[in-house]
């Protein structure tokens, strides 16, 4: 099948699906989601549904990307134009508009973590991951990879995102080590792989370690 | 004297504790909550404005002031909102994320003051979309205090209805701006309206907002509890408070930490972040305040305090607070320029100088990198960034141009050499145009 409506560059194409439905677990978020806005601005929900439709294929298909009809099926649920959906979803960086591999490795390449070695953990995804560079799929279909700019976790630098996750305070092995658990079917936890608590020092918190309590009868 | 454990307002910033409720209690939130209500929406104003509380989301405007911009009734309707900035994106900005994980009822409690204190029944929290799993306890949090009265009709048993919604951003740094927040937020694309009208009289859905930084929030409530002095007797005069600091780069213990304004920036780092890796003589240059603010070379650094007047006296400023270290291994004109290629990357294209300018600018900054470039060329560089700053609807073109000027201003002899260096190795072949 072909892309019904594909004005993309042939080296873009990619079979979009000829149908898209909400599951039932879709359909539970939906309905919360639509709930936070007033009447008659139900088009706020347009990004919390494209994650929805997103999680969706990632949960049905293992490639968590947003179909063009997919688009088109929030348009209609949100009383949109379908072009307002698709320059939404292209304008933000977090909507996969082509599918990706099951796993979606972002790094972070930005002045902060290039500072503390963001192109060693590069070099450890190429290498370890089969690819030859940001924007590629391994041929396995394991990994995509994607440079992204500042994650927001500067102080655990460097970031490698997996999908929803910040693995922090990377380097060349630990990349390795992940790459190589995720290949296994293995999620190790986020966090810092130095084992630092949270964004405190390494060594542990040297502040807001003698903080006043209220009594814990007190409620 | 180093600010003490008992005037920290961010009592979990490492997750030390549980988050919940029931132990967010513990550490002093959701305490005599109605009581401070009680006290009135003006009394709210006037003590944020005695506590001297400026925007810790990079501006610094006066909150206070800010919140009195709000319309005291709305005659036409029409209801005000508040909506907090969570869309933390500044590069070498981390300290939101750490209080929507570790210290969300701080947040939610001051929600509720300033939706008081604005006159405000719904709050929108706007978090960026790459913290999913601190959404999820943003989120849970919410959902507590739903269930346990606090939000909702009656809020806290305060006689005030406030509800209070997380919305999800998308991966756009120019959705930290406040009015394309809002656009975001109604469902389109994260461009800057042009202002006036400014949110207070015309923000989300048309209607009176305002838009503060999550820090901002949530340093509310330890405000109204302590009182304005207590807040105001840190820092120096119209700098004043406690602040987290995001100490990172090439230090040998980054972190974030909540420290006293006006601290010195070498006691910062010295104390907090475990020094400059290789001593403080091995520092090369820091960005104190987040990549849109100048970086300060180390002989400004050496005795420089780190708050908004004194930072702007060198050109730069406090900004987020997000300290990004370099040592003398850096090669300073590559980090700045792939600040500039940061800035191409996050302009929303709706203004011509930033749309182009920033992508020309990370173009030459490429070449300066290598050397590829003629001497006179860095005046074109400084020339073009003074006609790109203030001439766009938002200041994201500001803040991008601003660390290459800083660059320029403080490391020109480098960038010179790079480019002498680059001839030598040619033999003085034909060199490419600024117009490239």
């Amino acid at each position: 099948m072909s892309a019904p409506h594909s004005h993309s560059h042939p080296a873009h194409t990619h079979e979009e699906p000829a149908s898209f439905a909400f599951d039932a677990e879709s359909e539970a978020q939906i309905a919360r989601i639509l709930a936070r806005y007033p009447e008659g601005k139900q088009a706020s929900g347009v990004i919390p549904l494209l994650y929805v439709a997103q999680k969706q294929m990632g949960r049905l298909t293992g490639s968590a990307w947003t179909p063009r009809i997919a688009m088109d099926t929030i348009a209609e649920r949100l009383g949109m134009a379908p072009i307002r959906v698709y320059e939404v979803a292209t304008f933000y960086f977090m909507f996969n508009t082509k599918p990706i591999g099951r796993f979606h490795l972002q790094v972070c390449g930005t002045t902060p973590c290039w500072l503390r070695g963001s192109d060693e953990v590069l070099r450890a995804c190429k290498e370890h991951g089969h690819l030859k560079g940001y924007g590629d799929t391994s041929e396995d279909g394991l990994f995509t990879m994607t440079e992204v700019e500042c994650l927001g976790g500067c102080v655990n630098a460097p970031i490698l995102q997996v999908d929803d996750d910040y693995y922090e305070d990377m380097d060349y092995e630990t990349t390795v080590t992940l790459l190589e658990a995720l290949k296994r079917g293995e999620r190790p936890t986020p966090g810092s792989m130095k084992g630092r608590q949270g964004s405190a020092p390494i060594g542990g918190p040297e502040t807001v370690l003698d903080i006043p309590m209220v009594d814990a009868g007190k409620e | 004297m180093a600010l003490s454990d008992k005037d920290r307002i961010f009592t979990n910033l490492y997750g030390l504790h549980p988050w919940n409720l029931k132990d967010a209690r513990r550490r002093g939130s959701w305490d005599g909550t109605a009581g401070i209500i009680a006290k009135g929406r003006d009394w709210i104003i006037e003590e944020m404005k005695q506590s001297g509380l400026r925007g810790r989301g990079g501006a610094g405007f006066p909150t206070g002031m800010k919140w009195s911009f709000m319309p005291k009734s709305n005659p036409d309707g029409r209801p005000s909102y508040l909506v907090v900035n969570g869309d933390e994106s500044e590069p070498g900005t981390c300290k939101d994320r750490d209080i929507i994980r570790n210290d969300p009822h701080l947040l939610i409690e001051g929600c509720l003051y300033a939706g008081v204190g604005m006159g405000a029944h719904a709050g929108y929290i706007y978090v960026r979309g790459e913290y999913y799993n601190e959404i999820q306890v943003l989120q849970a949090a919410i959902d507590e205090c739903y269930e346990a009265g606090l939000l909702g009709k009656n809020a806290a048993g305060s006689g005030w209805d406030f509800d209070l919604y997380v919305h999800r951003g998308a991966g756009a740094y120019i959705c930290g701006e406040e009015t394309a927040l809002i656009e975001s937020l109604e469902g389109k694309k994260g461009m800057p309206r042009l202002k006036p009208p400014f949110p207070a009289a015309v923000g989300l859905y048309g209607c009176p907002t305002t838009v503060n930084n999550v820090e901002t929030i949530a340093v509310v409530p330890a405000i109204l509890k302590r009182g304005a002095s207590w807040f105001s007797s840190f820092g120096r005069p119209k700098n004043v408070g406690t602040k987290i600091f995001c100490i990172q780069g090439h230090v040998n213990k980054p972190c974030n930490v909540e420290a006293e304004m006006s601290i010195p920036m070498r006691e910062l780092i010295d104390r907090y972040a475990g020094g400059v890796r290789g001593g403080w003589d091995n520092l090369l240059a820091v960005i104190p305040g987040g990549s849109s603010t100048p970086l300060l070379p180390k002989h400004i650094c050496d005795d420089v305090l780190m708050d908004f007047d004194a930072l702007r006296e060198h050109k730069s400023g406090l900004g987020t607070a997000g300290v990004i270290v370099m040592d003398k291994s850096t090669d300073i004109i590559k980090a700045i320029a792939r600040l500039a290629h940061f800035y191409k990357h996050e302009s929303c294209g709706q203004c011509t100088p930033c749309r182009e300018g920033m992508g020309w600018q990370k173009r030459l900054m490429d070449r300066m990198v290598e050397g590829r470039a003629e001497l006179a060329e860095i005046d074109v560089l400084e020339s073009v960034t003074r006609q790109i700053e203030g001439h766009t609807i938002c200041a994201l073109a500001d803040g991008g141009v601003w660390p290459v000027q800083g660059l320029i201003r403080h490391f020109r002899p480098l960038m010179e050499e790079r480019i002498r260096d680059y001839h030598a190795r040619k033999h003085g072949g034909a060199m490419p145009l600024a117009a490239e």
